[in-house]
């Protein structure tokens, strides 16, 4: 089992790192993730929500749904706990 | 030598992810499994943050405030992955805490936390 | 055997910095708009502190400051604030979760009302996560049983 989890492990390992041929070079500020929306939400975000943070803005203000669905997801990992653990104790 | 240089931050968090993934699927002990699982997500995350760097740039807060003035997007680095990986940390919390609650609940069942004798005791 | 073991300085170190943790968490979370940091960020620190109070004393002790229904309370107000105002922006006559209706209500501008709106849904993702993180520590930490547990 491990000998064929050590061979599995390089094949993906092997496979990843020729896929990263093609990956933009690090520190360049023209990769596609860092352009379209992103440059917006640098932009705009003092002067269309008045908080000089961006990453709280975009968390709360522009991305704010995700954030409710966030807040859900821990809320409900609390409830599984108590559910699966909490006994009484006679 | 330019791309080494340029891309060995990926060549680190895959080799991260692999330690995870071996532990994952190798490992007999469960706890060691979850481990297994937490060292893989924490490379996601790390390769997240690293693709939103650019050269030169400083942290994702503006530095004059409500001053005015222009704000130059190159001046800093992309807030989208730091948000992004917010909620990936949240849910590494959040997997990490039930998968424990599971592992104690197999414990009381079986008692033991080793999948093959687990699984001998199924069959 | 695991046996609870009191130790003096440990327990006077952790209660006379307890409050001060708590403090830095509650200034994280209200000063998310211009340093880093926000509701998560704030309502873990605030959470670590109430474990640490776990670690320091007893289990049974720590359940006399922070009850398991005020536990309960938290977790669950977080979200209601945080779903609450999304309501009231769409009675306001916006999207869900448009802030800025909210400047019919407050006495601020549009900008400033998005600011203000920011502020609480980060106040109500903090309580839910320090309520959580506790609520997850003490159920794992004490396998279910949390009167018979030792530490």
């Amino acid at each position: 089992m491990k000998t064929v989890g050590l061979f599995i492990v390089l094949l993906f390992g092997g496979l990843l790192v020729y896929g990263t041929i093609d990956f933009p070079p690090w520190g360049d500020p023209d990769t596609p993730a860092s352009r379209h929306v992103s440059e917006r939400y640098i932009e705009k975000t003092v002067e269309e929500t008045g908080v000089p943070n961006m990453v709280t803005s975009v968390l709360a203000d522009y991305r704010g749904y995700d954030t409710l669905g966030e807040t859900t997801v821990i809320f409900a990992a609390g409830v599984c706990c108590a559910i699966l653990l909490r006994r009484s104790s006679k | 030598m330019e791309f080494l240089i340029s891309k060995y931050n990926y060549w680190v968090y895959i080799l991260l992810m692999m330690i995870g993934f071996y532990a994952m699927i190798a490992k007999r002990n469960l706890v060691k499994k979850i481990v297994g699982l937490n060292i893989f997500q924490t490379s996601i995350i790390l390769y997240f943050i690293s693709t939103g760097m650019k050269k030169g740039a400083t942290i994702p807060i503006v530095a004059h405030g409500y001053g005015g003035g222009a704000v130059c997007a190159a001046d800093y680095v992309n807030p989208l992955p730091h948000v992004l990986m917010l909620t990936a940390i949240v849910v590494m919390v959040s997997t990490f805490g039930v998968a424990l609650a599971f592992i104690i609940r197999i414990y009381r069942a079986y008692g033991t936390i080793e999948e093959d004798e687990i699984l001998a005791k199924e069959n | 055997m695991i046996e609870h073991f009191e130790d003096l300085i440990v327990q006077t170190t952790c209660r006379l910095l307890i409050p001060f943790i708590q403090l830095f968490a509650l200034y994280v979370i209200a000063h998310g708009h211009h340093s880093p940091g926000g509701g998560f960020q704030g309502g873990c620190i605030l959470g670590a502190s109430f474990i640490l109070l776990c670690l320091a004393y007893d289990i049974r002790r720590a359940k006399q400051w922070m009850t398991e229904s005020l536990n309960s309370l938290f977790c669950c107000i977080g979200v209601s604030i945080y779903a609450g105002i999304g309501l009231v922006c769409l009675a306001l006559g916006g999207n869900y979760l448009d802030y800025s209706r909210l400047h019919k209500i407050l006495p601020v501008d549009p900008v400033g009302a998005r600011s203000l709106g920011i502020l609480c849904v980060e106040i109500g993702v903090g309580l839910t996560v320090m309520a959580v993180m506790l609520s997850i520590y003490l159920n794992v930490a004490s396998g279910g049983r949390h009167e018979d547990a030792l530490k």
